[in-house]
């Protein structure tokens, strides 16, 4: 049935992996691009108040005035005092929509208790990238929104100002009214609406920013701006989508990925209750697109999932995933025993220091693959009508989403509409639009809008997961107790044959801190069909961990305090190992040296402390921030962990809002213990070997400790926090079971050790 | 034809709803309450919990038929009288939330406690909420804003 599907292991992968670069990447000057064309009015039509937006260099957004439908604005002030911000990004739970809404509030000096914030339409030709991932929202748009709040501001000022005739300078903007002191006159920001939209648009470059001294709103602690519709239930979500007419989808895949339909009980199929329709799709053969399988479309969730269980295919896996992790640890283990010939890097000369050093260690690591599972499933509510195909969709990548969609079922990609629904979790497991792809697919067969609805064991079994891996090292420490050679043998997996998996390389950030005047790093790669992709802090998630705990256990074997064994790292200058300086994103000795001090600090560090006790610490430069977090357990002697308090501490500049700073530091503290001790995929004949949450142990309250953040708030650029707080936790963790038992832990997870928690 | 009584209202249900069905996706896809929510289907994450007489269930593992006639409230009748429940202003009140998929499970499990237990204690609370996951880690704020709605 599927024979013409061509199947493209390695171009889904390079998908990936390209995918991961453009998220990870900071374009420094977005907002400077963005406005050095100026700020654009919209809909500055009668009554309609002040809309600003930003002229894209593309100038397509010219177009885009007068047209209602392409109306893009980040601010819109009407006549009756509405102050409305849009939020260009998906909300996943990182709590954008209230930052961004605060950004611009914080500049436009709006009232933020009457502040709406709304989700912008996706439109790229009209907002740029709308993505979320990389912890980059926060980054890319800083400037960009706080020149629409600031540019917005200058308007109702200048209106204002003419109105009373009296100079700009004198005119005060608080809490979205203006007021001139000296002659007594006030009024709402939505009564200078409709005159501030006649005013000459600023020129970006001209506007007067804030400084931090000056925030009101910024840095201070404010709730989410949809709490109020999570507590009560209203519906936000993509599995939330109800439509009159709707019918209901489900899609199953090979179990083993690649397979391809050869047939299935399409009789029994239909005589099941509620079945409209039962069909095969080819499919593109690209995971990260559509993969062969078949579609049931019921008139409900219940009868789909039902007859989806009764669906029996006979599939061709003659070109399916064989693959499996046990047989990949033992080779991993052989491959570990040859250093490679061909270097990565090879800095000073490692073999000289390891002759002559006073402390040489050796150890292997190694830890698993991993699955994202946000706690919605993946869906698609789609519909096809009037010439167009219109998508509700739970994605970190609606841009991307809808030109791929558009490119496979031929249409303009104007004419593919997508409304971003907030996400229940990403964790980078919606930067793919498989769901997505795989809904048009189908909607592309049903006349009426159809939702497609994963089991939670389609999301188990078709994920991207984060690659397990596999890390020889050998360091040495020398007579000064410094850290003077480190060699490492990364072993991991490969798509192509030639390059490293998506989100198995190494990681970019490990230079920055791995500071020894000897560096030699080698990469060897096994094959793997199974996709693999962008998990929470990619790379960076499970390599802290190696480098971590290893750089502890050369502290300890040299008798060094690890706080001051770690901080004459980070202050080392190895001009070989420098990495050039990104726009935003830079390794910074003094931050990083920071986060350590304060976090030992806050920790109690080099306290005596009750037999069975320990503390451990661990540090990143992960995704622009600089973090730290310390653990302090108890271990049992039947390995059972209780872990009694979390520390971070991060330096991600200027914090926006606290609390939903402190949150994902404590949610990405939590995660990173979560998927430490317990978290473990298996693969076997191709086949994910977890199906649900009862073989999937992620933390339970009972488990979860304190966890207490930290900020340093530095004047650098602000940068995100979704992934840094996740990377430095399992080396912590590690370093206090060392510290409470003396046993060293070098496997992720810890269950595999015998601990639990 | 089957007589739910949901939120103090009766809502009849038609016959093309087998009596097999969850009460979940009847609630989500027959009676347009989408507060509960899908998350494993096995009763393992606790995302669908919802009140029957009272007591938290798990509606994703709960044949629609077995709650004829027993009075059944989801998240959207917790607020009475238009007057949010304690539990949703201590959330609101602690920004729980985080991506907010499991919180109305949370809220409800945590009002199911609060009503056999009016002043839990620390143990209460992790003994209680542990059928329900909060992927995102909220647990900080679950425990704390639970202490402080009582």
């Amino acid at each position: 049935m599927n024979t013409h599907t061509k199947l493209n292991f390695a171009a889904s992968d390079a998908y990936t992996a390209q995918l991961i670069n453009d998220v990870e990447r900071l374009p420094a000057d977005t907002a400077l691009k963005l406005g050095r064309r100026g700020f654009l009015k919209l809909g500055a039509g009668a009554g309609a108040g002040l809309v600003l937006a930003f002229a894209l260099p593309s100038g397509r957004a010219e177009a885009a005035e007068g047209n209602p439908r392409l109306i893009n604005a980040f601010v819109r002030i009407t006549p009756e005092n509405r102050v409305i911000v849009y939020s260009k990004g998906p909300e996943i739970g990182q709590g954008i929509k209230t930052a961004f809404g605060l950004i611009i509030a914080e500049e436009l000096d709006a009232d933020w208790k009457t502040v709406e914030v709304d989700q912008a339409q996706v439109n790229s030709k009209l907002y740029g990238y709308q993505g979320a991932g990389g912890s980059t929202s926060i980054p890319r748009a800083w400037d960009q929104l706080r020149q629409a709040g600031a540019g917005a501001k200058a308007m109702l000022v200048a209106a204002a100002a003419k109105e009373w005739n009296v100079p700009a300078g004198e005119v005060v903007a608080q809490d979205s009214m203006l007021t001139h002191k000296a002659s007594g006159k006030s009024g709402t920001y939505g009564q200078f609406a409709s005159a501030a939209s006649k005013m000459p648009v600023p020129e970006p470059a001209s506007l007067k920013l804030k400084k931090t001294s000056e925030y009101r709103l910024l840095g201070k602690r404010h709730t989410g701006v949809d709490n109020h519709k999570v507590v009560t239930g209203q519906p936000l979500f993509g599995i939330d989508v109800q439509m009159p007419g709707m019918v209901y989808a489900t899609y199953t895949k090979c179990p083993a990925v690649g397979g391809k339909v050869t047939s299935f009980n399409e009789a029994d199929i239909r005589k099941m209750p509620g079945v409209i329709d039962v069909f095969a799709l080819e499919g593109t053969g690209l995971p990260v697109e559509v993969m062969p399988g078949v579609a049931i479309v019921a008139n409900s969730t219940w009868n789909a999932f039902k007859a989806k269980d009764a669906l029996k295919v006979t599939w061709d896996e003659s070109q399916a995933s064989k693959d499996s992790l046990t047989a990949a640890d033992a080779k991993a283990k052989e491959i570990a025993r040859t250093f490679p010939a061909k270097t990565d890097a090879n800095v000073g000369n490692v073999d000289a220091a390891f002759a002559k050093a006073p402390h040489v260690v050796e150890a292997y690591y190694d830890y698993a693959f991993v699955s994202h599972t946000p706690l919605e499933p993946m869906n698609t509510t789609a519909h096809w009508h009037d010439g167009i195909l219109e998508m509700w969709v739970p994605t970190q990548q609606a841009n991307r989403g809808q030109t791929m969609v558009a490119e496979m079922v031929g249409l303009p990609e104007d004419n593919v509409v997508v409304h971003q629904t907030r996400c229940g979790g990403g964790f980078g497991r919606r930067l793919m639009n498989d769901y997505m792809m795989e809904a048009a697919a189908i909607a592309q067969k049903v006349r009426a809008p159809v939702k497609l609805q994963w089991k939670r064991e389609d999301d188990f079994a078709h994920d991207f997961f984060r690659p397990g891996g596999y890390h020889q090292l050998k360091g040495a420490v020398d007579s000064g107790g410094k850290l003077d050679a480190w060699q490492e043998h990364f072993i991991t997996f490969t798509a192509d044959g030639s390059k490293e998996v998506s989100g198995g390389n190494y990681s970019a950030n490990l230079p920055h801190t791995t500071l020894a005047p000897n560096v030699r790093r080698a990469t060897s790669m096994m094959p793997l069909m199974t996709p693999t992709g962008p998990w929470r802090g990619p790379r960076d998630n499970a390599q802290v961990f190696v480098n971590q705990s290893f750089m502890h256990e050369l502290a300890v074997a040299s008798n060094r305090d690890f706080v001051q064994f770690l901080l004459d790292v980070v202050a080392r200058d190895v001009p070989e190992l420098r990495v050039p300086d990104g726009p935003n994103i830079n390794f910074n000795k003094d931050r990083a040296a920071g986060v350590i001090k304060l976090c030992a600090e806050k920790a109690g560090w080099g306290r005596k402390r009750p037999k069975g006790t320990g503390l451990g610490l661990a540090w990143a430069f992960s995704y622009g921030g600089h973090i730290a977090e310390a653990v302090e357990l108890s271990v049992d002697d039947k390995k059972h962990i209780t872990v009694h308090k979390i520390i971070v501490v991060a330096d991600v500049g200027p914090v926006v809002n606290m609390s939903s700073a402190e949150n994902q530091a404590e949610g990405g503290a939590i995660d990173g213990l979560s998927t430490a001790m317990g978290l473990d995929i298996g693969v076997e004949n191709g086949r994910v070997q977890q199906a649900n949450f009862n073989s999937y142990p992620v933390l339970r309250i009972r488990s979860a400790p304190l966890v207490e953040a930290h900020f340093i708030q530095s004047d650098f650029r602000p940068t995100g926090l979704g992934e840094p707080a996740v990377p430095p936790l399992a080396g912590a963790l590690g370093n206090a079971i060392f510290d409470a038992s003396g046993v060293r832990v070098r496997t992720m997870p810890l269950k595999r050790l015998g601990y639990t928690i | 034809m089957m007589r739910l009584q949901v939120n103090g209202e009766e809502r009849v249900i038609g016959d093309d709803v087998t009596p097999d069905t969850p009460l979940l996706w009847v609630l989500r896809d027959n009676l347009g309450l989408v507060g509960a929510k899908y998350g494993c289907g096995i009763g393992s994450c606790g995302a669908c919990t919802v009140h029957v007489d009272g007591k938290a269930v798990r509606s994703c593992t709960l044949p629609v038929s077995q709650v004829a006639g027993k009075p059944v409230t989801t998240i959207e009748g917790l607020a009475r009288d238009g007057k949010l429940h304690p539990l949703q202003v201590a959330w609101i009140e602690n920004d729980v939330p985080q991506c907010g998929y499991c919180q109305a499970g949370q809220i409800m499990n945590a009002a199911a406690m609060l009503k056999d237990k009016p002043k839990p204690t620390d143990a209460d609370i992790r003994g209680a909420m542990t059928g329900n996951i909060c992927r995102c880690g909220c647990y900080v704020r679950i425990h704390s804003a639970i202490l402080e709605s009582v």
